[in-house]
């Protein structure tokens, strides 16, 4: 019982920070950016390739070697979403909203062939693994790593919490999703805020790439598919564009697929995530902490 | 929905669709001509009797398949337009009905012996039943919330074709039976059940459930206004997709004969979407000819397998920000101005 909330918190901790980046950017631009999850993609191979680069590594630094590369891939995945903005989303934004998504759709699939291309089709096996030592906590077997995982998870939610509620920029980023004219009118560079939040969540999700490729040990190019598609059913539960309600969401979605594993079997396990995302848009469209929304014309 | 700009997404984005006064704009002589040429009454026949012919000029059975392939691809291509070009909803899951499509008639057919054409009504019914299914909760919401619960929809049907027994698993259904004797007639078949289904398609975009996807498109408030039932139109515009997916499905199965969930993923949902968006959302020429090319282009590029995707996606985003109308817009006339 416990081992599976714990198996439950420690995916939904993934599942909460690729969704914190989907739910910024709805709620700043109201656009779903399929590309999201294939930057948690690019950010696993990032990571693959920097460890690869520094060669041979010994246990004991592996987990400082991990915390160094998790920050250098999560300026590289930044900085490829903000160039995703500014090359394929910007021109865009007063269009139609079908030729929005359709050029996110676009964008997904050149990413996720391009790495195809660039890395080959087949699994890599990711060359660090966290030696792990096993703790029992309330009866279930914890691992030191996905502790470890699990607090780095928390922590950059934390200072993403922070940062938006608390800072200047964070300020700008929530005057912006209000009301982008008022808040041009208000001195704030829009695209610039716009800018730093497709950073501030492709940084997120190119984290949690890494610590998905140490943690499962393989990749592949379409990883990112399917963990977009959960984010976005997170993100829905906890109610889009509301960032701890995202948090909530990701935990909360973690916990519902660990006990739908238990009783259904693991493979339905995608299937009955996906059931949730349908019946949580015919019950609670705006999710557990979204707040109702009525569209303007 | 917001935007006072987001009012007229295809109306302004046509140059060359415009009278012929505005069409001069890049140089009088040749778009004036590509343009008459685009507008040609006889174009949908022409192209007609070069599906007829194709098999005069080469037989060998790689090419009947290839041919028959592209031609089913085309019946997707319409009834995504339907979806994605009148009613402007983006599914992204769409193969998916063409997956329910080939296995419900697969599995009747090869467990209860039923000959493919009498497994028809049931392929209806369930394709009907799916589209409502997945409708009814999302048609409500704003139209990106359909386009990723379309997405999770193709997964699910993918998975739960992997994980069920009664549709074969993995391996998925072999020996269902065919529709006619032999390549040749069936190629012929499927020439002229796509043919109609795509001159279905077109009428159904003139006709007064078209208009009304038209309008829902261009701008779903103010046709709520107008009193439109948005929601029934919406409702109608998936499920017609739906049905054109699904019949395009039993074809598959019969082309193939057998089906497994591999044929069925993100990657063929996202080419239909291509072929719609490169030929033009809503111009049913234009979405023709964007399946042929979608369809035919891997077979002429086998060499660059690797590159050909990564292509697919960057050529999406390139038309979507230099020509959002596609290659072969929609008729002036279809226009609204």
């Amino acid at each position: 019982m416990s081992q599976l909330v714990w198996n439950g918190l420690f995916v939904g901790s993934f599942y909460a920070l690729v969704a914190l980046g989907y739910s910024m950017v709805y709620g700043i631009i109201k656009l779903l950016n399929f590309a999201h999850g294939d930057l948690y993609m690019l950010g696993a191979f990032v990571g693959f390739a920097v460890l690869g680069a520094a060669g041979g590594v010994s246990a004991a630094m592996a987990l400082p070697l991990l915390l160094l590369v998790l920050m250098l891939t999560m300026g590289v995945t930044g900085l490829a979403g903000v160039a995703l903005e500014r090359v394929a989303y910007r021109r865009l934004r007063g269009a139609p909203r079908l030729s929005l998504l359709i050029t996110a759709v676009g964008a997904s699939f050149a990413l996720e062939y391009g790495m195809r291309a660039a890395a080959g089709a087949d699994p890599r096996v990711y060359p660090v693994r966290l030696g792990g030592t096993t703790l029992e906590v309330l009866g279930a077997r914890v691992t030191l790593q996905q502790l470890t995982l699990v607090a780095v998870a928390v922590l950059l939610m934390i200072g993403l919490n922070l940062l938006v509620t608390r800072s200047r920029e964070g300020r700008a980023m929530r005057a912006v999703a209000l009301d982008p004219k008022a808040a041009a009118l208000m001195g704030i560079d829009v695209d610039a805020i716009i800018s730093r939040t497709f950073f501030l969540g492709s940084a997120l999700a190119g984290a949690a790439g890494v610590m998905a490729g140490a943690h499962y040990g393989k990749i592949d190019f379409m990883m990112g598919f399917l963990i977009g598609l959960k984010a976005f059913t997170a993100a829905v539960i906890g109610g889009i564009g509301n960032i701890p309600g995202t948090m909530l969401g990701g935990l909360l979605l973690g916990l519902l697929e660990s006990f739908g594993t238990f009783w259904l079997g693991g493979e339905w396990r995608d299937v009955f995530a996906f059931g949730v995302l349908i019946l949580f848009l015919t019950v609670r469209p705006t999710g557990l902490l979204g707040e109702r929304v009525t569209e303007r014309v | 929905m917001t935007g006072p700009g987001e009012g007229a997404p295809l109306a302004e984005a046509a140059p060359e669709a415009a009278p012929a006064p505005r069409a001069g704009r890049r140089g009088a002589g040749p778009r004036s001509i590509a343009s008459r040429l685009m507008e040609n009454r006889w174009a949908g026949l022409a192209g007609l009797a070069v599906a007829l012919l194709a098999p005069f000029v080469n037989a060998t059975p790689y090419a009947l398949s290839v041919m028959t392939s592209a031609a089913i691809f085309v019946m997707l291509a319409a009834g995504l337009n339907i979806v994605v070009g009148y009613c402007g909803l983006l599914d992204l899951g769409y193969i998916a009905f063409f997956a329910v499509g080939a296995y419900t008639s697969g599995v009747l057919s090869t467990r209860l012996g039923l000959p493919l054409i009498a497994t028809l009504p049931a392929v209806l019914v369930v394709t009907v039943i799916a589209g409502l299914v997945i409708g009814a909760p999302t048609l409500r919401l704003r139209s990106d919330y359909l386009a990723i619960v379309t997405l999770g929809f193709g997964e699910i049907i993918r998975v739960t074709a992997t994980n069920l027994d009664v549709t074969g698993g993995p391996s998925g259904i072999y020996g269902i039976p065919g529709l006619t004797g032999g390549p040749v007639s069936f190629y012929y078949l499927t020439v002229l059940v796509v043919a109609v289904a795509v001159v279905g398609a077109a009428r159904l975009g003139r006709s007064r459930l078209g208009r009304a996807w038209r309008f829902v498109r261009e701008d779903e408030d103010a046709a709520e206004a107008m009193g439109v039932h948005t929601y029934k139109v919406k409702m109608a515009a998936y499920v017609a997709g739906a049905i054109w997916g699904g019949l395009a499905g039993v074809l598959f199965g019969a082309h193939l004969s057998a089906v497994s969930p591999g044929s069925f993923t993100f990657l063929q949902s996202a080419l239909v979407l291509m072929a719609v968006v490169l030929g033009g959302m809503g111009s049913i020429r234009g979405v023709v000819v964007g399946a042929v090319v979608v369809s035919l282009l891997p077979e002429l590029l086998r060499d660059l397998a690797d590159y050909r995707y990564v292509a697919f996606g960057v050529l999406l985003i390139i038309v979507m920000l230099v020509r959002p109308q596609g290659l072969w817009p929609a008729r002036p006339g279809e226009v609204p101005k």
